[in-house]
């Protein structure tokens, strides 16, 4: 089922894409703000990057499906489309006695909610209901308090940070400051990294943002395909105007003025 | 016709081999697209994702099936019976070929090329069989008890489908003259091991 | 070689003929396409017609394949629509197709109307086609509404639960009725399976009836132009329209060429921005329909929030409901509202000319505005463009009647 490629067709293909993408940004950035989040850093993706699905796929067996769920998601079609041979996600990715065709449950037990106070919510759509700035950010924003983890994005979260073996350990920076009406507030202005981790911070940028393009092919497995035969579709259309306009343009010319 | 004098508003073109040109082309690319535009209607009508995994092969263990006994399973929706044969039954199905329609399997459609043989099987005494009629789909009731029979002087055992009348020996090949057009159908089958199963994969080698 | 083929053609003709006589499709045709003389100096306005038949058209189609996948019940439709996008072949694309056509009908539509408000197309002898059309606009809100209940994420729970509130503002009638179109104590399944019905069966009927109706009274008084002139007042001897041209081919293919156009932009976003950065699939609605828990920033659909900034600015519940409905209601007015001795906005004074643009500005405005936050300035804001709405109307009878216009060309500019 794999596809073989000439390097140069997916060169076009690709830069096509990144065309229509940048032309598509700047006509609808201005709209993209209104629904969006305050304060969040771009993820700077790229869905269509096999490799970073790929490792993004194995970050999120290991660190995040032990307790998340994708309801939604067969094991199967991850491998289909990550180009991945089925034997090595059912050796490698796939704990327990889950078979390929399985949807992506968790191997958590249902009285999970005693754990953390809440069942952990299903991962399958996140990035399309939060966006992939949101995700990408609020796993870059754990920080630890003598209360334990928080996060900046998303307070009092109630999951712990995961990949802080990564990341290392940040301490919150906090300002205090008063309102109008002289009650004070403190803030959490900015995270400093107190203690480092396994892996830079630039790698760890790389690690977060490969989980983040994994959950935004999850939520919608077709936008591999989508964003491929799109630019065809958009090609044979401009052709057939293009023909359409030459006709309209024949039959105008009965046309008196 | 009244009507077809030119309208004040027109002044009609005399070369029209450029208007042709257009309209087949224009016309040529709608018909493409239109085409292409049908294909994901058409495409949707197939069973799904959901439907193949749910019609993914299944395992049916058959260790204490005692000869004469039927097992029956569901695979793809359709009513699988796996039919243990005793001796005397393998010995009585060349007696009454004379009666059948498709005594040797010829039709291929009906059987794997495995299953191209006297008994309709990979091993003799295992029958593994989709049990819908070849006729209307009904499925046929398994009347194992030799001699005559209200509907069969000369029964040797098979296969009798209470809808149509149909007749089947016990490797569901058809007799002659009734309304079912071919032997009943063999799905693909593998076994595992002596005592299982699996229906809808083929036995290595034999894809 | 002759003989033969004369004589297929004559068989052709005959069975032609024979059908003829039984059904009047040549008749139809004739009438309402070959010899259907339309004004020659249609402008790019006049594409939207055609192009809302067409997103219509798509609407149906794809609404009924959709329907062969989903399941109208709580417990099942959200996974029924994950189901279509993931495991039906080609499921997200017949979904994209009808979520982005429905925002597509819209834009459409409201270009349409557009034209009409520029043109004057609802004044007389069109004051029929005006109002066939308003109701299409009314059942068109409708059945895009109860079309957004159906994938049961939490925008579509919660538009219903605020837009079926609605009818509890009305006094006595108002809490039994909203019972009664829920069929429950709360939003719930009945009320989904309902809606469905709705959607997929009662008012594409309706719908379809009222489209038929539009074009039949069209095509009785003949369409009007960018220059208001009356193509029918100057005909040549055999009584066509001197500036009249067939509809077939003529604008057959100018409208082949508007669709080719259409299908580029409505591929674009089905392809590249099926959600349209949240505007055409809200964020929200990749949530579960959860009973319990209201998303924090709720506003419905783009092509409603014109009309939702309405009923957010007043800081009255019936009132409100009231204003929101007088708002789509007035639209039936037009054609008595403009006293106008012309019918296109070429000819009309300058004032109408303002109000006309002003107008369109208070509509975008307006519905920036409902998808904004809702802050103390906003719902100022938003109560300075509701008055500007009303009074587009309110002003409408005596700016058009005491203007001074320009004179009209006895037959149509180019």
């Amino acid at each position: 089922m794999k596809r073989f490629k000439t390097p140069t067709a997916s060169n076009l293909t690709m830069r096509l894409k990144l065309f229509c993408a940048a032309a598509l940004l700047s006509a609808t950035s201005g709209l993209m703000a209104a629904g969006g989040y305050e304060g969040l850093e771009s993820s700077g993706i790229n869905v269509q990057d096999i490799a970073s699905l790929q490792r993004g796929a194995g970050l999120f067996m290991n660190y995040c499906h032990s307790c998340h769920s994708a309801e939604y998601m067969r094991y199967q079609r991850l491998a289909q489309d990550l180009e991945l041979p089925e034997e090595m996600v059912e050796e490698n990715l796939i704990y327990g006695d889950r078979e390929i065709t399985d949807y992506m449950i968790a191997a958590m037990p249902d009285n999970s909610s005693d754990w953390f106070g809440k069942k952990p919510p299903d991962l399958t759509l996140k990035a399309r209901s939060r966006g992939p700035d949101w995700i990408y950010t609020f796993l870059k924003s754990y920080y630890l308090t003598d209360e334990g983890w928080n996060n900046k994005i998303l307070a009092n979260s109630a999951m712990p940070n995961v990949l802080w073996q990564l990341q290392g350990i940040q301490r919150p920076v906090v300002e205090t400051y008063e309102d109008d009406t002289g009650v004070s507030h403190s803030e959490v202005t900015a995270l400093e990294l107190e203690q480092a981790g396994l892996q830079t911070p630039e790698e760890f940028e790389q690690t977060i943002r490969d989980i983040t393009a994994f959950l935004e092919y999850m939520a919608e497995p077709v936008i591999l395909e989508r964003e491929r035969m799109g630019i065809w579709v958009l090609l044979f259309l401009v052709i057939f105007t293009f023909a359409a306009w030459l006709l309209y343009h024949e039959y105008w010319k009965d046309v008196k003025k | 016709m009244s009507n077809s004098e030119t309208m004040a508003s027109l002044d009609p073109q005399p070369d029209k081999s450029r208007r042709t040109l257009l309209l087949a082309g224009t016309g040529a690319l709608g018909v493409v697209g239109a085409g292409f535009a049908a294909w994901p209607f058409y495409a949707s009508w197939k069973p799904s994702a959901k439907a193949r995994v749910i019609g993914a092969p299944v395992e049916a263990f058959i260790g204490d099936l005692q000869p004469g006994q039927i097992l029956r399973v569901q695979w793809r929706g359709q009513p699988i019976g796996l039919l243990r044969r005793s001796e005397e039954m393998i010995s009585l199905l060349p007696e009454i070929e004379g009666d059948l329609s498709d005594p040797n399997s010829d039709n291929a459609e009906q059987q794997p090329d495995y299953a191209q043989n006297q008994h309709r099987s990979l091993k003799p005494d295992l029958l593994v069989m989709n049990m819908f009629c070849t006729h209307l789909g009904c499925v046929p009731e398994l009347i194992t008890e030799v001699g005559a029979q209200p509907f069969e002087q000369n029964w040797k055992g098979g296969f009798f489908c209470p809808c149509h009348k149909s007749k089947f020996d016990l490797a569901g090949r058809v007799y002659s003259g009734v309304p079912a057009p071919a032997n009943m159908v063999i799905p693909p089958y593998s076994y595992i091991d002596d005592n299982t199963i699996m229906i809808g994969v083929d036995p290595e080698g034999a894809a | 070689m002759a003989k033969p083929a004369s004589t297929l053609s004559r068989q052709v003709d005959a069975v032609g003929s024979w059908i003829d006589q039984r059904i009047p499709i040549s008749s139809f045709w004739k009438a309402h396409i070959s010899e259907y003389y339309a004004p020659k100096n249609f402008n790019i306005m006049y594409f939207f017609g055609s192009l809302a038949m067409l997103v219509l058209v798509n609407q149906i189609v794809t609404g009924i394949f959709l329907t062969m996948h989903y399941k109208p019940d709580a417990a099942e439709a959200f996974a029924s629509v994950e189901y279509i996008m993931r495991d039906v072949e080609w499921g997200w694309l017949i979904r994209y197709m009808h979520s982005t056509g429905a925002s597509f009908f819209f834009i459409v539509v409201y270009l349409h109307m557009f034209r009409a408000l520029m043109y004057g197309s609802y004044k007389s002898p069109r004051e029929l086609v005006w109002i066939l059309g308003v109701f299409i606009y009314l059942v068109l809100m409708a059945e895009a509404f109860l079309g957004y209940v159906l994938p049961w994420g939490q925008m579509s729970y919660w538009g219903a639960q605020v837009i079926v509130s609605l009818f509890g503002a009305l006094p006595v009638i108002g809490d039994p009725l909203v019972e009664w179109i829920r069929g429950d104590f709360f939003i719930s399944d009945a009320t989904l399976n309902r809606f469905f019905a709705l959607h997929v069966v009662a008012l594409p009927l309706a719908l379809i009836m009222l489209v038929v109706l539009h074009l039949a009274a069209l095509h009785e008084v003949g369409s009007n132009n960018p220059d208001g002139v009356e193509i029918k007042k100057n005909k040549d001897a055999q009584g066509r329209p001197l500036d009249g041209i067939p509809f077939h081919p003529y604008y057959t293919v100018k409208d082949i060429f508007g669709v080719g156009v259409f299908l580029t932009l409505f591929a674009f976003v089905i392809f590249y921005a099926p959600e349209f950065g949240g505007y055409f699939l809200e964020k929200d609605n990749f949530v579960e329909a959860n009973p319990q828990v209201t998303p924090q920033h709720i506003v419905p659909v783009w092509y409603f929030t014109p009309y939702y900034a309405i009923l957010r600015g007043v800081p009255d519940k019936l009132l409100g409901v009231l204003l929101m409905g007088a708002a789509v209601m007035i639209l039936f007015l037009m054609p008595w509202l403009d006293r106008s001795k012309v019918r296109s906005i070429r000819y009309k004074g300058w004032g109408s000319k303002i109000m006309l643009a002003v107008f369109a500005v208070t509509f975008i405005r307006l519905g920036m505005l409902g998808v904004a936050e809702g802050t103390t300035a906003e719902t100022i804001e938003t109560r300075f463009w509701t008055f500007m709405y009303f009074a587009f109307f309110a002003l409408m009878p005596f700016i058009s009647k005491y203007e001074k216009t320009k004179p009209v060309p006895e037959r149509v500019t180019s």
